[in-house]
């Protein structure tokens, strides 16, 4: 993985996080440059959420750095926006599409202020990028799933974001519902934000990512869908699979 | 009785209990109400009886010395707030054990404190289920202080606890304070619980706390908006509670509960969304709504299914 020069909009350099007295991420390297959507890919209990975390200053790393725009991660006081995965979400409160929005807001708000002109203005914007406008006043409870997902990635760029998570966006959607957000992600990214997306659908990963990381609690490799679609013993190594696996048959059918 | 001779009642300078205790039970519905909204949302029932029950030891300390119910009661939910905040950061255990154990301790030390008092059966029995006798003048200023403080902080933090009710993990990444905003509401809870406890009592203040919030709930889709209906049942229930229980001698809080369920039910039959006479009469509602973004077919997933209240084949734009 060569650094262009360019400061990286997400760089984490060398991060070992521990939890609860054991290792699970050891000596992490990723980068994530503006215009970019990265697919972080690995099997269960990779360390793929402790990453996120970690990404977002929740969690302390024991060893290494998480720069985001080349300042140290930090909750809430660096632009990152995350997008959790939507069974994470309270959607039976009774709560407005905008609303929800709205409380991507808060933490830049800060206590007893109440939203404004500039506040709502950005709240629109963000749900005019994902198409959700329309239903701006609906509450979310009556959502179907790619709408709830849209009003996630809605409200995490609220804030603006240069860099943006994402956890497991596509889990229990049906395809026309993921290719289309696999379509919002890739526009996202290329309109000048860096985009670091978990998911367990390797197919939606290596059509849509213009890198891919395989993560095994450390990185096991990093490339674009090609190069690594060309390399079986990667994606063995990755999920400690044998060559007969139906795996290896649908990455090598995606090369 | 009719109503024109309970107004007589209250007006009476002989029956001067009996209009403190409606102020007392309006005040404390309304404070209740709101503070429910987030109970109910939240999911936090358990959270509300656990600090209804751990208000007993102070309220009974504060009852032995002669010291000021509101006071202790406050100090005693707060303490217990705080001990289940702390020792929930151990993972072994969940929340719910943490304060399955603290509660029913809490509310056994009260138990032993008040039988130090003497005349300790009638007290325990005032402070279990509640009396509309005996509230002195200054509690009405300290439940109308305390009520409005409540009412305060909830107006200028219902941006963060909305944030951290949707969820935590993102409000965290936000760098919004959520364990201190847990804290913060705990407390809310707490005193919502103590200005309430005299005249329902102890028990029975769940119901306060929890009935009229799930009631609005049933009818509206809008937090808004079921901020604003759950006192106002909570308050009218209190009234017609009291009336009720004062005309043909009930003890009070047990009435004002009686009343609060009976308007949860007919809710639960008649709102008019999700009621059960509303569900009947509407075939084919599992319709999906449009989706503007052109994915019309993408039904969420089966595990989403039961986090979907109602989904309402309304067509996009027509609720708005």
């Amino acid at each position: 993985m060569s650094d262009t020069g360019t400061t990286a909009a997400l760089a984490v350099e060398k991060v070992s996080v521990d939890l609860g007295g054991r290792r699970v991420l050891h000596s992490v390297d990723l980068r994530a440059h503006r215009g970019e959507l990265v697919g972080l890919i690995g099997p269960n209990g990779a360390g793929k959420t402790t990453l996120l975390r970690t990404i977002l200053g929740l969690l302390k790393p024991a060893a290494g750095a998480v720069t985001v725009e080349g300042r140290p991660a930090k909750p809430g006081r660096v632009p990152v926006g995350y997008i959790p995965q939507r069974l994470d979400f309270a959607w039976e409160f009774p709560i407005s599409v905008a609303n929800v929005v709205m409380t991507g807001l808060t933490g830049r708000l800060g206590l007893a202020r109440r939203p404004g002109a500039a506040q709502w203005e950005a709240v629109a914007d963000a749900l005019d990028r994902v198409r959700m406008t329309e239903l701006a006043d609906r509450p979310v409870g009556q959502l179907s799933g790619g709408q709830r997902q849209r009003v996630l990635v809605a409200r995490a760029l609220a804030l603006q974001p240069a860099v943006l998570l994402l956890d497991e966006p596509f889990t229990g959607l049906d395809m026309p519902t993921q290719e289309l957000l696999s379509g919002l992600f890739a526009d996202l990214a290329h309109e000048g934000r860096a985009l670091l997306m978990t998911t367990h659908d390797i197919l939606s990963a290596l059509d849509g990512s213009d890198r891919i990381a395989l993560l095994n609690r450390t990185i096991v490799a990093s490339g674009t869908p090609a190069e690594l679609a060309g390399d079986p013993s990667l994606w063995a190594r990755t999920f400690g699979i044998g060559p007969g696996s139906a795996l290896l048959r649908m990455v090598q059918a995606a090369a | 009785m009719s109503p024109i001779e309970f107004l007589g009642d209250l007006l009476n300078p002989e029956l001067a209990f009996l209009p403190k205790a409606l102020a007392v039970a309006v005040m404390s519905s309304i404070v209740c109400g709101v503070i429910g909204c987030y109970v109910v949302l939240r999911g936090m029932a358990f959270i509300g009886d656990a600090v209804a029950h751990s208000v007993f030891p102070g309220l009974a300390i504060a009852f032995v010395v002669g010291g000021n119910l509101v006071l202790g009661g406050s100090l005693a939910g707060i303490a217990t707030a705080i001990l289940v905040a702390v020792f929930s950061q151990n993972r072994r255990l969940k929340e719910d054990s943490i304060i399955g154990v603290l509660f029913v301790a809490a509310f056994a030390l009260g138990v032993v404190i008040i039988s130090q008092a003497p005349g300790y059966a009638g007290s325990l029995q005032q402070f279990l289920f509640g009396s509309i006798t005996g509230i002195p003048d200054s509690d009405l200023y300290v439940v109308g202080i305390t009520g409005a403080v409540v009412l305060l902080v909830v107006f200028l933090l219902h941006k963060e606890f909305v944030t951290i009710s949707l969820d935590r993990e993102s409000a965290r990444a936000l760098g919004v304070q959520v364990f201190w905003l847990d804290l913060v509401l705990y407390v809310l809870v707490t005193l919502a619980v103590v200005i309430s406890v005299q005249t329902i009592g102890n028990i029975l203040v769940l119901a306060l706390l929890v009935t009229p919030a799930a009631t609005a709930r049933l009818l509206t889709d809008r937090l808004g908006i079921m901020m604003a209906l759950a006192p106002a049942i909570g308050g009218l229930a209190a009234l017609t509670g009291l009336y009720v229980s004062w005309s043909w001698d009930l003890p009070t809080g047990g009435t004002i509960v009686l009343v609060l369920t009976a308007v949860f039910l007919l809710a639960w039959v008649f709102a008019p969304r999700q009621g059960l006479v509303a569900r009947a009469g509407r075939p084919g509602r599992r319709t999906r709504p449009a989706d503007p973004g052109a994915v019309s077919g993408s039904a969420p997933a089966v595990s989403l299914a039961d986090t979907d209240p109602d989904p309402q084949p309304a067509t996009s734009g027509a609720r708005s």
